[in-house]
């Protein structure tokens, strides 16, 4: 990637959380914590990997990315948006009545979304069928899945992991957003997943470990998630980010797991965004 | 008159699959979990292996492939036992695959007390109950097999979520194929008359028949009404027995809580206010024994519904 690409990419993660925090805001409830650290990754994603059409949102061919860890809707919502999949402006309508915009994804309401999630571990099996899916049609699809690394406490999470291995989906990743964080507290305290990539490998992963925030490291990991065809051996990437990524008052703040900030939150999480925004930008035009 | 042939429901399940992909329904896919020569899936595994998905005993990973598998176009069918597929699974089917009303169908073997000697840790008599609480959700429990073939068919067809309920235990075939037709929503008048009429779903129909019939020899004449879709619920139905027969009694293999009998009642309670009675598993857990011998130890048999039936109609 050039300087420049990554510089727009970073400036996109700003919008889009930028759409994350006028979303809560508005539903004054949500999940902002997860959603901003897992907002370069899905940007990246969305942006310079995934084949998809907005114009035919269920275009067969298309990528599939299914949102395991489903709390994090409004960070999809924002990329999708963003993405031109449905106006940025109906962010605000997020969990209001009335709004195609539900609390969790909604693929049957939600333009550009691949599957329904919300319930913890569910998401990651949808999508080793998906892959399987693929497979079985002879298509050159690949599926995407992002889960927590809190959602790894639940039994169906490994379930899936095993399956993919012993199906030899090449065609699928698996990331997982490691914030460290839980809604309980740190995940080492809450339920104890490490050593992970250790786990991933001996599930028969091509595990590759990086930094989720980063938009140069994300491009490795893909270019590696790409090398994997042919492998037959399924992709997961450990995620290192940072919960509440963006807003200082929100950054590694387990209490920013689930709820929407007040309006004067908003101003300053705003405040701090158009700023990243602006030297971002005028970084660009240099 | 010839015996009947005694047939499992779950072989009709393993024979409709592969009945379906042998003609030509090659979006058809089959899943189980480690439990294929019981659920008898095996029949499809081993004629198409390519759309076979062994997934191991891991029921609730199942159904989400299941799910993710049918957002390509395919119509898989998801099979476990009903203790594991309705009861384990049954957040994954809600969320995965009744919240997004996805084409998956779940094949359910092993239902009910007919388990035998199992016991109870496998006597799955709440599947009905969990599975019409989900919106959206057909429910299905044929009676013989031909009934059961069909019905598997029906599904494939029907698009949308459908959980049916086949049994272990052989039970005689007292449908003829040539002349049955199977619709979702539709249950069938199997007997006429006007002095009691009786509901009953699955294996539970050819019981209320044996009594039907020793009833009609004295000359009592009772309205057996064999209702294989649970849900929806033929409705329409339901209210004429109730208009001319005054009294209901329903039986299935299942707790009384939350099954056929009170989706009867639920129905009646709103729409004409009719005399029920439920037979069914009463607030407690099965227990191991040959199945006759369990169906019987609950009054599940002939000759307990016999006498339910004679005492419905004497209290005139």
């Amino acid at each position: 990637m050039t300087k420049a690409e990554v510089l727009q990419l970073k400036m996109t993660a700003t919008r889009v959380r930028m759409g994350i925090i006028e979303a809560t805001h508005s539903a004054k409830s949500g999940h902002p914590g997860g959603s901003l650290s897992a907002a370069d990754v899905l940007t990246y994603l969305y942006f310079k990997v995934m084949n998809v059409d907005t114009e035919n949102p269920q275009d067969p061919t298309r990528d599939r990315f299914v949102l395991s860890k489903g709390h994090a809707a409004p960070c999809l919502y924002s990329v999708l948006a963003e993405r031109g999949f449905f106006p940025v402006r109906d962010l605000t309508t997020l969990r209001q009545d009335g709004s195609y915009l539900e609390g969790h994804p909604n693929m049957n309401t939600v333009p550009g979304v691949d599957m329904s999630t919300g319930s913890l571990g569910q998401g990651v099996s949808a999508a080793c069928g998906m892959a399987l899916a693929a497979r079985l049609q002879g298509a050159n699809i690949n599926v995407f899945t992002l889960l927590g690394d809190g959602e790894l406490n639940e039994g169906q999470c490994w379930e899936a992991f095993m399956l993919a291995s012993h199906y030899k989906l090449d065609n699928l990743c698996i990331m997982v957003d490691v914030n460290n964080l839980q809604i309980d507290g740190a995940t080492n305290t809450v339920m104890s997943t490490e050593p992970l990539d250790q786990k991933m490998d001996a599930f028969g992963f091509n595990t590759i470990i990086c930094n989720g925030n980063s938009m140069t490291e994300l491009e490795q990991a893909f270019i590696l998630f790409d090398r994997a065809h042919g492998s037959g051996k399924p992709t997961c990437f450990l995620l290192h980010t940072t919960k509440g990524k963006g807003v200082s008052f929100m950054e590694n703040a387990v209490d920013w797991h689930g709820k929407g900030p007040n309006d004067e939150q908003y101003e300053k999480a705003m405040a701090e965004l158009r700023q990243e925004y602006d030297v971002l930008e005028k970084e660009a035009q240099r | 008159m010839s015996e009947p042939k005694m047939i499992a429901t779950r072989d009709s399940y393993g024979r409709a699959l592969l009945e379906l992909a042998d003609a030509g329904c090659n979006d058809l896919v089959v899943l189980d979990s480690d439990l294929s020569v019981s659920t008898k899936t095996c029949l499809f595994r081993d004629a198409y292996p390519s759309r076979f998905f062994e997934c191991g005993i891991a029921e609730q990973n199942m159904i989400g492939v299941a799910a993710g598998l049918s957002t390509f176009g395919y119509v898989p069918f998801a099979s476990s036992f009903a203790m594991f597929a309705a009861g384990r699974a049954f957040e994954q089917i809600r969320n995965s695959i009744g919240y997004p009303h996805l084409n998956v169908k779940i094949g359910a073997t092993h239902g009910g007390l007919s388990v035998g000697e199992d016991g109870a840790s496998h006597q799955c008599i709440e599947d009905f109950a969990l599975m019409r609480a989900i919106p959206g959700m057909v429910v299905i429990c044929p009676a013989d097999d031909v009934e059961a073939r069909a019905a598997v068919k029906a599904a494939y067809r029907y698009k949308g979520p459908v959980y049916m309920r086949f049994c272990r235990l052989p039970v005689p075939v007292f449908h003829d194929e040539l002349n049955y037709h199977f619709e979702i929503g539709k249950g069938e008048q199997l007997t006429d008359g006007f002095d009691l009429a009786v509901i009953s779903t699955g294996l539970m129909t050819g019981e209320v028949l044996k009594a039907a019939l020793k009833l009609k020899k004295q000359g009592v004449a009772v309205r057996v009404i064999n209702m294989p879709t649970i849900k929806p619920l033929d409705e329409d139905l339901v209210l004429r027995a109730a208009r001319d027969c005054k009294k209901i009694l329903t039986v299935e293999e299942h707790s009384v809580i939350g099954g056929l009998g009170e989706a009867v009642c639920s129905l009646l309670s709103e729409k004409l206010p009719t005399t029920v009675r439920r037979v069914g598993v009463p607030d407690q857990f099965g227990h191991s024994a040959p199945a006759w011998q369990v169906l019987a130890d609950y009054g599940l048999d002939a000759e307990h519904l016999l006498a339910v039936m004679r005492d419905m109609i004497k209290a005139n």
